[in-house]
C-alpha cells in the first residue's frame, strides 16, 4: 500500500505555534529549543568535568601540595570527569544538540517527527545529569571506580563511593539510556521518513549522515551499557552474583561466587566502542561540511565519505575487545580483533585524505569555524595514528594501562571531537541566535586551546612510553619516572589549567554576542544547504514559513566552473542555473 | 505487486535491486509506511538488543559458574492428576501467549476493515490473554519462591539460575504488562471512535500489533533458552 508521505501533505497540516513562555522557552516541543536545552545542559556538565579534571591534575602535577585532594576524591574525580565527558558531555552534545537543531533544519523539515516525546527526553536527560550531580553529595560520595566501573572492584569496599554513589551513578546511565531512546528514535525516523521534496538520501549534507549513523549506534550500543547496569546494580543492592566471583574483600569472604567479571568487561565494551564512533561519527559529518563551506569547494568524494560513514559504523561492533587485550581473555580472540580494529582504519583514513583533498586548490577563508575544522584533522590524524599502536596485541600489551591510553583516547575522541563541537558553535551561531560571535576571541579561543592540548597531550604519550601508569595517585619514588618525568607532569597541569581559562573567552564571546554582536545575514557564509535558507534568521517555529523547501540538487555546489556565483543553493533548479552537478537520483 | 514501481516523488524505479535502492534513498521518506509504525520497528530493533544482551549474559554466567545448573525440567515440573508433569505451566503459558499473536492479528486486519467493534473486542482477549500470561507467571514466581529459590541462592544448584530467572523472566513480564496496558488503551480508542475521528485511521492498531508480537517472539527465545536447555 503506497503511503503517501508529509512533505506531500504538508499543506493539510494545521500549524499551531505555542503562545505561552512555559511552551516556547521551557516545556518546548521545538526542536530548536530542545536541542539549545540540549545543549546549554550539557555544555554546563562538561564544564563540570573540566573542573573536576583540573583538580586531579593538579594532584599529578604537584602531588603532595594540595590538601584537599586526597586519594579518595582523586579517583572519585577521574572516574566522574570520564563519564561526564563521554557520555553526558559529549553524546548529548552532538546528538541532543547538533542532532535537535540540525536534522530538521537540513533535511527539509517542520520539526522531529514526534515533538512531544523530543520534549520528554531533554526533561529525562536534565534528570540523569541531576541524579549523576547527586552522587556527588551522598554518604561516601560518588564512586571512584574509573569511568569503566568494572566489578569487583566498583561494588567492593576500599573503592570510594560503593555505598550510594555506584548505584546513583548506574541510575543516572539507565535514565540516561532512556532519555537518549526517545530522542534516538527520533532522529532517525526524521531522517528516513520526513525529508522534504527533492531530498535524497544521497543529497543529504554529511553532518546530518554522521548524526544519523551515530544514533543508530547509540540505539544499538546502549542496550548493553544498560544490561550490565542493571545486573551490576542487582549484584550491588540484593546479592545476586552476575559479575561477582567467589573472593575476600577487606579480609573477609564475601557472600559472592561464581559470576563472570569479564562478562562485564565485554557487556561494556559492545557499547564502549561503537561509543566512540557515537561521538566520532557527527564529528567526522560536521567537520566535512565545515571544511566544505569555509574552503568554497565540493566535499572530496561525497558517496565515499557516506559509504565510510556506514562501514565504520558495522565495523564499530566487531572490535569491542581490543580494549580487553590483558584481561585474560582467550588470547585468540587477541588475533581477531586486532584485524578487525585495524581494518576499520581503512575507511577513516579514507575520510581523512579527503578531508585534505577538499582544502586543495580551495579558496580557504580562515575564519574561526575552518580553524577548529583545521585543527581537527591534525588532532584527529594524530590520536588515529597512535591507535594503530594501541589496536595491534603485542604492542598493547606493553603500553595499556599507561599514560600512552590515555593521550591516545584524549586526542581522539577527546580533543578532536571537542574541536569539533567548537567549530559547529561558532559556525551555526549566527542561525541559532542571529548575531555573529567576536572573530577576535574566536582566534585566540582556537590557538590557546590548539597548542594548549598539544602541549598537554604529547608529553603524555612521552610518559606513557616511559612506563608511566594511568590511575594512580601519586608515583612516589619510583626509578622508572626520572626527574625530568615529574617535570613534564607539572607543565602538563600548567597546560591543563591554561585550556580550562581559556574556555572563559568561549564562554563570554558566546553570551555577550547574544547582546552585543553584529546582526547576522540569514546566510553569512554563503552556504547552500538548507538551514542557511531559511525565510527568518533564526527560524521560527516550523522553520519554512508557508511553503516547505523543494530540494533540486546536493549540498556542496561551491565554486562550479562556469556558475556565475561561487555557491548554488540546494533548492535553486538546474534550469535557472548554466550549470551544475548533481549527486542526486537523477545521476 | 500489480501496479508499477514509482518513488514517493512518482517517478518509475528499474527492476530489481537498482529499483530497490533508488525506492530506498529517494526523498522524502525511506519506507512508505506512516512514523510510528518506522519508529516503533526502530525502537523494536534496540528491544532486540536488549534482550540478547541478557540472554548472552544468562548463557556466559551459566558456563563460568562452578556450581552444578539444575534441570530445568525438574525446577518447572508440575503435579497434575498424580503425575509429575514436566514444564506443564510454561507450555500452557507459552500456547496462551501465542494465541494471543492470533486474536492480534485477527484484530489488526479488522481494524484496516474498519470493524470497530470486532477490533475492540479482539484486542481486549488479547490483553486477556496477555494479562493471564501474567497472572501464571505470577503463580510461577511465588511456587519457586516457596520452594526457596531466591535471586542470590536457590537449593537446586548454581545461584545465578535464580538470579538469570527472575531478571529475564521479570523483565519480559514487565514487557507484557506494559503491552496489556497499551492494548487497553489503544482498544479503549478503538470504542470511543478516537481514530473515527482523526480521519479513520487504524495504523496504531498495527503498531501495538507490532509490539505484542514481538514480545511473543522474544518469549519463544526464553523459553527455547532458558526452559528447553
Amino acid at each position: 500500500m503506497a503511503y503517501v508521505s508529509f512533505a506531500d501533505r504538508d499543506h493539510e497540516q494545521e500549524h499551531h505555534d505555542p503562545d505561552t513562555f512555559i511552551t516556547k522557552y521551557v516545556y518546548s516541543q521545538d526542536h530548536k529549543v530542545i536541542a539549545i536545552q540540549y545543549g546549554g545542559l550539557a555544555i554546563f556538565i562538561g564544564l563540570v568535568g573540566m573542573l573536576l579534571s583540573s583538580m586531579f591534575r593538579l594532584q599529578l602535577g604537584f602531588p603532595e601540595t594540595f590538601d584537599f585532594i586526597n586519594p579518595e576524591n582523586y579517583y572519585q574525580f577521574v572516574s566522574t570527569h570520564g563519564m561526564i565527558m563521554v557520555v553526558y558531555l559529549l553524546t548529548a552534545l552532538f546528538l541532543g544538540g547538533f542532532g535537535n537543531y540540525l536534522i530538521p533544519l537540513q533535511v527539509g523539515s517542520r520539526d522531529m517527527v514526534f515533538p512531544f516525546m523530543n520534549m520528554l527526553s531533554v526533561w529525562v536527560y536534565a534528570l540523569s545529569v541531576l541524579i549523576l550531580i547527586a552522587s556527588f553529595f551522598v554518604p561516601g560520595g560518588a564512586t571512584g571506580a574509573g569511568w569503566t566501573l568494572y566489578p569487583p572492584q566498583s561494588i567492593s569496599p576500599g573503592t570510594p563511593g560503593t555505598d550510594l554513589g555506584i548505584v546513583l551513578m548506574l541510575v543516572s546511565l539507565a535514565v540516561f539510556i532512556v532519555a537518549f531512546t526517545m530522542g534516538g528514535l527520533n532522529y532517525v525516523t526524521t531522517v528516513l521518513q520526513a525529508r522534504c521534496k527533492g531530498m535524497t538520501l544521497m543529497r543529504m549534507p554529511l553532518s546530518v549522515w554522521g548524526i544519523f549513523m551515530a544514533t543508530i549506534l547509540g540505539l544499538l550500543a546502549f542496550p548493553a551499557l544498560l544490561v550490565s547496569a542493571i545486573m551490576l546494580l542487582l549484584d550491588k543492592l540484593i546479592g545476586t552474583s552476575f559479575f561477582m566471583p567467589a573472593m575476600m574483600a577487606a579480609g573477609e569472604v564475601t557472600e559472592y561466587g561464581g559470576g563472570s567479571p569479564i562478562l562485564f568487561q565485554h557487556l561494556f565494551w559492545f557499547f564502549g566502542h561503537p561509543e566512540v564512533y557515537i561521538v566520532a561519527l557527527p564529528a567526522f559529518g560536521i567537520v566535512s561540511d565545515l571544511l566544505s563551506v569555509h574552503a568554497r569547494k565540493n566535499i572530496f568524494g561525497y558517496r565515499m565519505m557516506v559509504w565510510a560513514i556506514l562501514a565504520i559504523g558495522g565495523l564499530s561492533f566487531i572490535v569491542w575487545a581490543h580494549h580487553m587485550y590483558v584481561s585474560g581473555m582467550n588470547p585468540y580472540f587477541g588475533f581477531f580483533f586486532a584485524t578487525t580494529t585495524l581494518i576499520i582504519a581503512v575507511p577513516t583514513a579514507l575520510k581523512v585524505y579527503n578531508w585534505v583533498l577538499t582544502l586543495w586548490q580551495g579558496n580557504i577563508h580562515l575564519r574561526t569555524p575552518m580553524l577548529f575544522a583545521i585543527g581537527f584533522i591534525f588532532t584527529f590524524t594524530h590520536g588515529g595514528l597512535t591507535g594503530l599502536f594501541l589496536g595491534n596485541v603485542t604492542l598493547d600489551l606493553p603500553l595499556s594501562d599507561t599514560y600512552f591510553v590515555v593521550a591516545h583516547f584524549h586526542m581522539v575522541m577527546g580533543v578532536s571531537p571537542v574541536l569539533v563541537v567548537f567549530g559547529a558553535i561558532y559556525h551555526w551561531y549566527p542561525k541559532m541566535t542571529g548575531r555573529m560571535y567576536n572573530e577576535t576571541l574566536g582566534k585566540w579561543h582556537f590557538w590557546l586551546t590548539f597548542l594548549g592540548t598539544y602541549s598537554l597531550y604529547l608529553p603524555m604519550h612521552y610518559i606513557g612510553f616511559l612506563g608511566v601508569p594511568r590511575r594512580y595517585y601519586a608515583m612516589g619514588n619510583t626509578d622508572f619516572m626520572p626527574e625530568s618525568a615529574v617535570t613534564l607532569n607539572a607543565s602538563m597541569t600548567i597546560s591543563a589549567l591554561i585550556i580550562a581559562a581559556t574556555q572563559v573567552i568561549f564562554l563570554y564571546n558566546i553570551f555577550v554576542s547574544l547582546k552585543k554582536g553584529e546582526i547576522a545575514d540569514g546566510n553569512p557564509w554563503k552556504a547552500t544547504s538548507l538551514e542557511w535558507l531559511t525565510p527568518d534568521t533564526p527560524p521560527k517555529h516550523g522553520n519554512w514559513g508557508h511553503e516547505l523547501p523543494v530540494v533540486h540538487r546536493w549540498a556542496y555546489d561551491y565554486a562550479v566552473p562556469g556558475a556565475e556565483d561561487d555557491y548554488t543553493p540546494q533548492t535553486v533548479p538546474a534550469s535557472e542555473v548554466s550549470v551544475g552537478r548533481d549527486h542526486g537520483i537523477d545521476h | 505487486m500489480s501496479e508499477a514501481a514509482v518513488s514517493s516523488s512518482g517517478e518509475a524505479l528499474d527492476d530489481g535491486a537498482k529499483g530497490f535502492v533508488q525506492d530506498f534513498s529517494s526523498d522524502m521518506q525511506a519506507f512508505h509506511v506512516p512514523w510510528g509504525k518506522a519508529m516503533m520497528w526502530i525502537f523494536l530493533l534496540s528491544d532486540t538488543f536488549i534482550f540478547s544482551c541478557f540472554l548472552v549474559s544468562y548463557m556466559k554466567v551459566r558456563m563460568s559458574t562452578t556450581d552444578p545448573w539444575p534441570y530445568p525440567s525438574e525446577v518447572f515440573a508440575l503435579e497434575a492428576f498424580g503425575y509429575n508433569v514436566p514444564l506443564l505451566l510454561i507450555a500452557i503459558m507459552t500456547f496462551i501467549l501465542i494465541t494471543s499473536s492470533g486474536t492480534m492479528a485477527l484484530a489488526v486486519n479488522m481494524g484496516y476493515r474498519k470493524k470497530k467493534k470486532t477490533t475492540f473486542w479482539l484486542m481486549v482477549a488479547t490483553a486477556a490473554l496477555g494479562a493471564s500470561f501474567v497472572g501464571m507467571q505470577a503463580f510461577e514466581w511465588t511456587k519457586l519462591i516457596m520452594e526457596g529459590v531466591r535471586p542470590w541462592e536457590n537449593p537446586f544448584g548454581a545461584a545465578q539460575f535464580g538470579s538469570s530467572f527472575f531478571m529475564i523472566t521479570g523483565f519480559h513480564g514487565m514487557h507484557v504488562t506494559a503491552g496489556v496496558i497499551y492494548l487497553l488503551v489503544v482498544a479503549n480508542r478503538v470504542r470511543t471512535g478516537f481514530y473515527e475521528r482523526r480521519g479513520n485511521n487504524y495504523e496504531i492498531v498495527e503498531i501495538a500489533g507490532l509490539y505484542w508480537h514481538f514480545v511473543d517472539l522474544v518469549w519463544v527465545f526464553i523459553f527455547a533458552l532458558f526452559y528447553l536447555w
